[in-house]
């Protein structure tokens, strides 16, 4: 380890400690708000470990997301099972999902990735409701705890710790080095020796893992788990928007979307509320055509032809 | 043990795509620190000859061994691993990365593995040595073609490879550049690499290969010393049409 990578370390280390003071400042609808902002922090920085250097954009965070939220209301409501076993069943279920996702979708890429991976979540949305109405009748699932929002909140932060922590070693990791030449060139990659099946299956399980994860952490906020819900394709845009928005091309890019990108929309929610639709279609408008770096990208692009002109 | 001097050894190897046959039963050996040319017009069937080797194609018939072990069923990680390395007929560089990062790519995952400091310094000396030195953060697709084929030559020989595959490394250098390549390869055939190369420039042939293999159509219509083969009537109608 370098003296630089120490530093990263200890200035993320009071970053997160910081944002764990949170709850201690904010009344009760800021803490809502910070509440949504860490989720999809969570979900966007995960998202990008696998999608952001290998370009495979994935619309499945919501299957694994349900999965977490859903799988910790059955078990609370039909079946007795407290709260964090089922948060410890429900992120297992989800892993699993997770690889054998990854494992199908291996010989698709581009569009067909894109396609099948929306399709996926559609389909287990899908076949979740149908159980339900078919054989669990159809009876709401309550997630009753006495977990509040700052509760939740913190549970959030942590696995935000987890989440960069396991960034930041990966980019100094083989796995990290072998991802970004997948990205380049995957024929290039597996000629050099790279099982780069094997690699991607990795880091797609380990975002499809805390996907579920914070699909069940967040799920007593909910109260009321509802498949259309849980599983709601939006979820896998705004995720993807956010990433995309801030710049994949760092650890700490999506944050830098997910922060104004939260606030927008809950803003359009209080005011406009028909048109929130709407505005995620212009912010995808906009990063693909003036944005395709991200709002980071962008900021780097153009301090370098600034140091460039002053040569 | 006696050291067997056959390192490749291509068996009765057939490729279809659909109903065109691209290799049709072909078989050659290549031995231990030899230059292997594999020549004939366009479409003959030369780069999926290379291709079926590294892996990049399933070939449907026949077996590719390496040192005796058969390699025909392996992914192109697995042969890579086993130690073959090659280049592409279209030069593939890895774009976002710099040139050090490219040469590193060739090392950390393949034949002879290093990471961290010690692969940063030995990329360092294989871009030296091909004509890339003091450019190691440079990005990729500031050079030029040739030195992207420098650049992709260079993560070739990242693991020390045993056997490499040139595919036209040699096209479209001109005549200062085009000796400067004849006497890499040269020097990487004196450190006992094995190297099969398709190539289309005649001087290279007659200079580097021990032997060649003339292929028209898919099959092999020829194979032995480049001066033989190249006067062989045989090749010649190949190359040149029939008399009228």
């Amino acid at each position: 380890m370098t003296s630089g990578d120490v530093k990263q370390l200890v200035w993320g280390a009071i970053l997160l400690a910081l944002a764990a003071c949170v709850p201690l400042v904010a009344n009760g609808y800021w803490m809502s708000i910070a509440l949504t902002i860490a989720m999809f922090t969570v979900l966007s920085t995960s998202w990008a470990l696998f999608s952001g250097p290998t370009h495979y954009i994935s619309l499945a965070t919501a299957a694994f997301f349900g999965v977490g939220g859903f799988l910790v209301g059955t078990g609370m409501s039909d079946y007795n099972t407290d709260y964090w076993t089922m948060v410890v069943i429900a992120s297992l279920a989800g892993t699993v999902l997770a690889f054998l996702v990854g494992l199908a979708t291996l010989r698709l890429s581009g569009v067909y990735f894109v396609i099948f991976t929306l399709g996926l979540a559609e389909m287990i949305r899908t076949l979740v409701s149908w159980i339900q109405n078919n054989f669990t009748g159809s009876r709401g699932l309550y997630v009753l705890t006495d977990l509040g929002e700052a509760d939740i909140y913190i549970h959030l932060v942590l696995v935000a710790a987890l989440v960069y922590l396991a960034g930041w070693w990966i980019a100094r990791s083989r796995l990290g080095f072998a991802m970004r030449i997948i990205g380049n060139d995957e024929m290039v990659a597996r000629h050099v020796g790279i099982n780069t099946a094997f690699s991607k299956v990795i880091l797609f399980t380990f975002s499809g893992f805390v996907a579920s994860l914070v699909g069940a952490l967040i799920a007593p906020r909910y109260t009321y788990i509802e498949p259309n819900g849980v599983f709601s394709p939006e979820l896998s845009f705004i995720v993807v928007i956010m990433a995309l928005l801030g710049g994949t091309g760092r650890l700490w890019g999506p944050i830098v979307g997910v922060i104004p990108f939260a606030l927008l929309q809950e803003y359009i929610n209080a005011n406009y509320s028909n048109y929130s639709t709407l505005v995620l279609g212009i912010a995808f408008l906009v990063i693909v055509y003036f944005l395709p770096h991200g709002v980071l990208g962008r900021l780097e692009e153009t301090w370098a032809k600034r140091r460039r002109s002053t040569w | 043990m006696v050291e067997t001097s056959l390192v490749l050894a291509v068996q009765n190897v057939t490729k279809r795509f659909g109903g065109l046959v691209a290799v049709n039963n072909l078989s050659f050996d290549v031995s231990r620190n030899e230059v292997m040319g594999i020549i004939g017009p366009n479409g003959s069937g030369k780069t999926t000859m290379m291709n079926l080797i590294s892996g990049a194609l399933a070939l449907n018939e026949g077996t590719i061994s390496l040192n005796g072990r058969y390699i025909s069923r392996l992914s192109s990680h697995e042969i890579n691993r086993r130690g073959i390395a090659r280049t592409f007929q279209l030069v593939r560089i890895l774009p976002s990365l710099t040139l050090l990062e490219n040469a590193m790519a060739g090392m950390v995952f393949g034949h002879q593995r290093l990471w961290g400091e010690q692969a940063r310094h030995e990329a360092s000396k294989l871009l030296e040595r091909v004509g890339l030195g003091g450019q190691q953060s440079v990005p990729a697709t500031a050079l030029t073609y040739i030195d992207q084929k420098r650049l992709e030559l260079a993560r070739a020989l990242a693991a020390k490879p045993e056997v490499l595959l040139l595919d036209e490394w040699l096209a479209g250098l001109n005549p200062t550049e085009l000796q400067e390549g004849i006497d890499l390869i040269h020097s990487l055939r004196d450190e006992g690499i094995t190297i099969i190369l398709v190539e289309h420039v005649m001087d290279a042939i007659r200079s580097l290969c021990d032997r060649c293999l003339v292929m028209a159509a898919g099959a092999k219509i020829a194979e032995g010393r480049p001066q033989e083969v190249l006067s062989d009537p045989e090749v010649i109608k190949v190359y040149l049409g029939e008399d009228i």
